[in-house]
């Protein structure tokens, strides 16, 4: 699959990474070439195969319903990069 | 009910699905051990897995299994024995790891149903699509700084339910049945507070509109919506508005809306194009779920009942049709109700097997044949005991801004019942003796004493009181003696004015009967 | 004989026997550490906390109450967050994150009786096989090539750990392999590598890459002390969901056992057209030894081996986009402000990421999105299942299989750094264990014609590191790999 520039920069959206403009061709470049090599599971025939989604087959374990975490809020924003009240602080969000 | 929703071009009907946030019932969060209590300080109930710190990974809480899977036998569902957790992926403050752990294409509970019981006393099953189980987000503060969002995580990581109907719903009224229904079958299993208030059930509607019978419209999802009156209100502005955007010429957009409860109106938050890609996949740090079906079904056994069946129950003991909806909305309110009626059983002085009986009846009234005498004391016992509890005490619950559980298990009702049952009191005492109660906390029989409320029952007295009526209302003796036996009512209402309202109206209808025929 | 030549299993031996102190050994490794500075293999040197540790193994060995590890000088690969010691996983955006937790792994090897000399380099985010993609800049491999002094890789991701380990600045390292940054580095520096069975250890307190294939394990001198380093390593963690809550068996049992009888499997697929020759003749004397040793071989198809790079190319981008999301300078590291929150993380995520990382975010939010996923990441999905299915078929023919572990020795700096496709064939014969869940381990079995190491890898059944083990050491046995690194040699 060979991606345009606009697909790049709509992938680069989605994933929130700025990529300069002046990159986009490289970077179009570079996809499009791991996107073509990787197509060559096209040759392969899955019909009736499960996706294997999780390599361990046991049962998962589960947690008891039991407080045993929080109240660490010190450690929580040690290293925050902007605070104020307790709280985390982010640019003003619009909704 | 009719649905239908007249336009300029004649009638429409809505269509509306709703996508419920049921927060679980539980001490820790849904993938990690921080606590869920509501009201704490920003961030103190938050563990680095809740904060997506580097390396942190997400374990299942089996309390919170659980209680999905009671909710949705509840809601009469499928339970699928292997679910998977799945990432959505997309970027917000409050969304500290980049994704929403949920249950995308296999959640834990299929298909189910509600029946809602409609105000013109009909019954409608709604379909549910599905309920699956993802974590809560964190909470955005907008209003604490003027270029600043400030976010808390306590919420994050929290437990929900997800339910999604069928678009099943044809008006706004119904979507506020199901709500209600909702609410109260949770409530019931104690699987969610069901607090539209407190943010623990938050309502998506899905709304369009077409000509009856016509292919489905397009279709809007208000989001987030916050009480049952705004669900309803929404609905019904959604539904003009889409109206008149077709009937005017234009189409409706397929977008994602929010409700202005203070305006009334809904207004775009987003178009379809702008919205998210949210590359669900299955979450890789977790198993699939897998349940036993042994396990499911010792559940199943273990749910307490549920309105459905206590309203077949609560009919069969004699509580009446028009009130029964009312009674069993909260399950406080139905035990309440049923520990009385029992109280009020066994003060009737039946024989210990008679009251024995009698309150088996009244468990499962469809194991147990019963004497005509004694059913009739047990319905008549339920029937006056439900009807003080709805048409009073909600009433002065209502008016006080008081839970109506508590009020019910406040107050002396069997106190109460015992005097209307030794015809002490007459019905007509009932409501002012439920305030005074409220009020003062004192119990019915010191309240009959010290308000010298007592039911004139002395036939002498009442004797008394009537021949003066009839004295002084010879001409309308003398049409009732002509025919016009309609007057008796009037002639029953003097004399309880006379007797201000203490006569017992039983006794009072008998000898008025007995002097008026001369 | 320096104390740093030692084994862990000898330097065990000698402590006990009080030849020598865990102060003494710690100091001796503080020296090589800072000797090997050039190599840019250590990224924070905690010498301070090492003599700690050691002053408290000293005080169990001088009352005989040693733990296993006492005294055992450990470098961490820098993707194992250390509590109160800056954890980067070589990245600008993470840039002074300092963990309020220990990774599980790290604690086990501390309540051990190890103890940590420092956090070393790796390919930002593990995404590499050369060490050359970290923000604080490429390691170097301490082997040069015959009558070349040009500075090669030492493999990746756990370059650091490959390094620091050859060239005696630590006796181990933990590293971390998702497609084979354990082996490869290993073969590369020609030390050993075990990627244990997925589950084996905890990912607890690891920065995730690829969550279905990442696997912490030990890099060390030997096999044997593979076997003691993983003992102490493993063990079910109720942290992580997907950790095996089986038994940890005494690992360092199986080395020296005897293999005959033994089936060694050798896939026909993994010989691959135009791999030097020099591989393909260090397998062959590989079959050789352990025939000798009296193992049987059977010739095993796996024959999906061809697309295992692409399908581990689709997967792990895909899980790394999702794992690296939370990199958003909200919460800790690096924010680059913006206007606005999307801003914010755009510029946060443009600068804090380095080129491959992006391509690989990227190609991972490509292969989830909408349209795609279906003939991307669905379909990768559905071929590891047939990928894992070969390897179950195999090993009912066989008990172990052999392979080389690179299709290549350590390249230069600067090869292979501007086609990600060649650089991704690094991991030809190690992605698909790892797509398995499998344990593999890679042995220095030779030199190149260069005098570069040459590992062989052994993959063993799911949870049967034991009989992998048992291979790898009579391999290590018949090799007799006793060359030593240029630099080491030159600081010798
Ligand atoms: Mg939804
Ligand atoms: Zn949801």
């Amino acid at each position: 699959m060979a991606l345009d520039k606009a697909t790049v920069a709509r992938i680069a959206a989605l994933a929130r990474i700025k990529v300069p403009e002046a990159e986009l061709g490289a970077l179009a470049a570079d996809l499009s070439k791991i996107l073509t090599w990787v197509e060559q599971l096209n040759a392969i025939d899955v019909s009736g195969v499960e996706p294997m989604t999780a390599v361990a087959h046991a049962k998962p374990p589960l947690r008891e319903d039991k407080v045993t975490d929080g109240g660490i809020r010190d450690k929580i924003l040690a290293n925050v990069p902007e605070t104020a009240g307790g709280f985390f602080v982010v640019p003003k969000v619009v909704e | 009910m009719s649905a239908l929703v007249k336009g300029h071009t004649g009638e429409w009907e809505v269509v509306i699905g709703l996508e419920v946030h049921a927060q679980v019932i539980s001490k820790a969060k849904l993938f990690s051990g921080a606590a869920t209590d509501f009201g704490a300080e920003p961030n103190t109930q938050v563990s680095t897995v809740d904060a997506a710190f580097p390396g942190m990974l997400p374990v299942l809480n089996g309390f919170c299994v659980e209680q999905a899977v009671k909710t949705g036998l509840g809601l009469d569902a499928e339970i699928n024995l292997q679910s998977v957790f799945d990432r959505k992926n997309y970027f917000y403050a409050d969304l500290p790891a980049g994704y929403q752990i949920s249950q995308f294409s296999r959640p834990v509970v299929g298909r189910g149903k509600i029946v809602l019981d409609l105000p013109d006393g009909t019954a409608r099953e709604i379909g549910i699509t599905r309920l699956h189980l993802e974590q809560d987000a964190g909470k955005s503060l907008h209003d604490q700084h003027p270029s600043k969002t400030y976010v808390d995580l306590n919420r994050a990581g929290v437990a929900l339910m997800e339910i999604v109907s069928e678009p099943d719903l044809r008006s706004a009224e119904e979507a506020g049945a199901y709500l209600r229904k909702l609410r109260s079958i949770l409530r019931y299993l104690g699987t969610c507070d069901a607090n539209m208030e407190e943010g623990n059930l938050r309502c998506d509607c899905n709304v369009s509109v077409r000509k009856p019978g016509g292919a489905l419209g397009t279709r809007c999802e208000i989001k987030n919506v916050n009480s049952i009156r705004f669900v309803m209100q929404a609905i019904e502005y959604e539904a003009r508005r889409q109206i008149e955007v077709i009937e005017k010429g234009g189409a409706v957009v397929q977008e994602t809306r929010l409700f202005d409860s203070g305006k009334g109106v809904t207004r775009s938050m987003r178009t379809k194009e702008e919205s998210h890609d949210y590359r669900y996949f299955p979450d890789p740090d977790l198993l699939p779920l897998t349940l036993d079906a042994a396990w499911v079904e010792k559940l199943r056994k273990s749910l307490p009942e549920l309105p459905d069946a206590k309203k077949q129950r609560f009919l069969a003991i004699g509580v009446s049709g028009n009130i029964v909806n009312s009674l069993i909305e909260e399950r406080e309110v139905a035990d309440a109700f049923e520990d009385e009626i029992k109280k009020r059983i066994s003060q009737k002085g039946l024989s210990p097997e008679e009251t024995k009986s009698a309150v088996e009846f009244v468990q499962s009234p469809d194991q147990r044949q019963l004497s005509p005498s004694l059913l009739t004391a047990v319905t008549s016992s339920s029937g006056a005991t439900s009807s003080t509890i709805v048409n009073f005490v909600f009433a002065v619950a209502n008016a006080r801004k008081e839970d109506r559980a508590t009020l019910v298990r406040r107050l002396d009702l069997s106190g109460l019942g015992d005097l209307q049952d030794r015809k002490v009191i007459s019905g007509r005492m009932v409501r002012e003796i439920v305030e005074e109660m409220a009020d003062t906390k004192k119990d019915a029989a010191t309240i009959v004493a010290e308000k010298g409320l007592k039911q004139v029952t002395d036939t002498g007295a009442i004797e008394a009181a009537i021949d003066a009526i009839l004295a002084r209302e010879s001409a309308k003796v003398a049409e009732y003696r002509a025919g016009k036996e309609k007057l008796l009512a009037y002639f029953v209402g003097q004399v309880m004015k006379a007797t201000q309202g203490k006569a017992n109206p039983a006794l009072v209808n008998e000898l008025l009967k007995k002097k008026l025929a001369g | 004989m320096s104390l740093n030549a030692l084994t862990i299993a000898e330097t065990r031996d000698r402590l006990r026997r009080k030849e020598f102190t865990a102060r003494e050994l710690a100091e001796a490794y503080i020296r090589a550490m800072e000797a090997a500075r050039p190599l840019n293999a250590y990224l924070v040197e905690t010498p301070e906390r090492a003599l700690a540790a050691a002053a408290q193994s000293d005080a169990r060995l001088q009352k005989d109450e040693a733990l296993p590890l006492d005294g055992v000088p450990v470098a961490v690969k820098d993707l194992f967050c250390t509590e109160g010691v800056e954890t980067t996983a070589g990245s600008r955006i993470l840039g002074g994150f300092v963990p309020p937790y220990e990774s599980t792994v790290t604690a086990n090897l501390w309540r051990n009786g190890a103890l940590m000399l420092g956090k070393v380099n790796l390919d930002e985010f593990a995404m590499g096989s050369a060490t050359i993609t970290s923000a604080r800049g490429p390691t170097e491999n301490p082997w040069r090539r015959k009558g070349d002094n040009r500075p090669l890789v030492p493999g990746g991701s756990s370059g650091g750990s490959a390094s620091a380990v050859a060239v005696h600045a630590a006796l181990a390292a933990t590293g971390t392999d998702t497609g084979g940054s354990i082996r490869q580095p290993a073969s590369f520096c020609g030390i050993v590598g075990l990627k244990p069975t997925y589950g084996r250890c905890s990912r607890w307190g690891i920065v995730a890459f690829a969550s279905s294939l990442d696997q912490a394990g030990p890099m060390t001198r030997d096999v044997r002390d593979a076997a003691i380093m993983l003992k102490a390593m493993a063990g079910h963690d109720p942290k992580d969901s997907t950790s095996a809550p089986v038994p940890v068996p005494d690992f360092e049992k199986a080395v020296g056992q005897s293999i005959k009888g033994l089936r060694i499997g050798i896939p026909k697929e993994y010989r691959l057209d135009g791999m030097p020759k020099e591989i393909d003749a260090l397998w062959q004397r590989g079959i050789d030894w352990l025939t000798a040793a009296g193992a049987t071989t059977v010739v095993i198809s796996l024959k999906m081996t061809p697309y295992a790079l692409a399908t581990y190319y689709i997967i792990a981008p895909a899980e790394a986009s999702s794992n690296l999301a939370r990199y958003d300078g909200v919460r800790f590291g690096l924010r680059v402000p913006g206007e606005t929150l999307d801003e914010m993380y755009e510029n946060t995520r443009g600068q804090g990421f380095g080129a491959e990382v992006r391509r690989r975010v990227l190609i991972g939010t490509y292969v989830l999105s909408a349209g795609y996923y279906d003939a991307y990441y669905l379909k990768a999905q559905k071929v590891r299942t047939l990928i894992a299915r070969d390897f179950d078929e195999a090993f009912k023919t066989c008990d172990a299989i052999l392979t080389p572990t690179a299709p290549s020795a350590a390249f230069a700096i600067g090869d292979k750094m501007d086609d990600p496709i060649a650089m991704y064939l690094n991991d030809v014969f190690t992605v698909p264990v790892n797509l398995a869940g499998l344990p593999g381990i890679s042995v220095p079995a030779g030199l190149s014609a260069d005098g570069l190491p040459l590992g062989l890898q052994v993959i063993g059944k799911a949870f049967d590191e034991e009989t992998t083990l048992r291979v790898a050491a009579v391999l290590e046995d018949a090799a007799g790999f006793e060359a030593v690194p240029a630099f080491l040699a030159g600081a010798a």
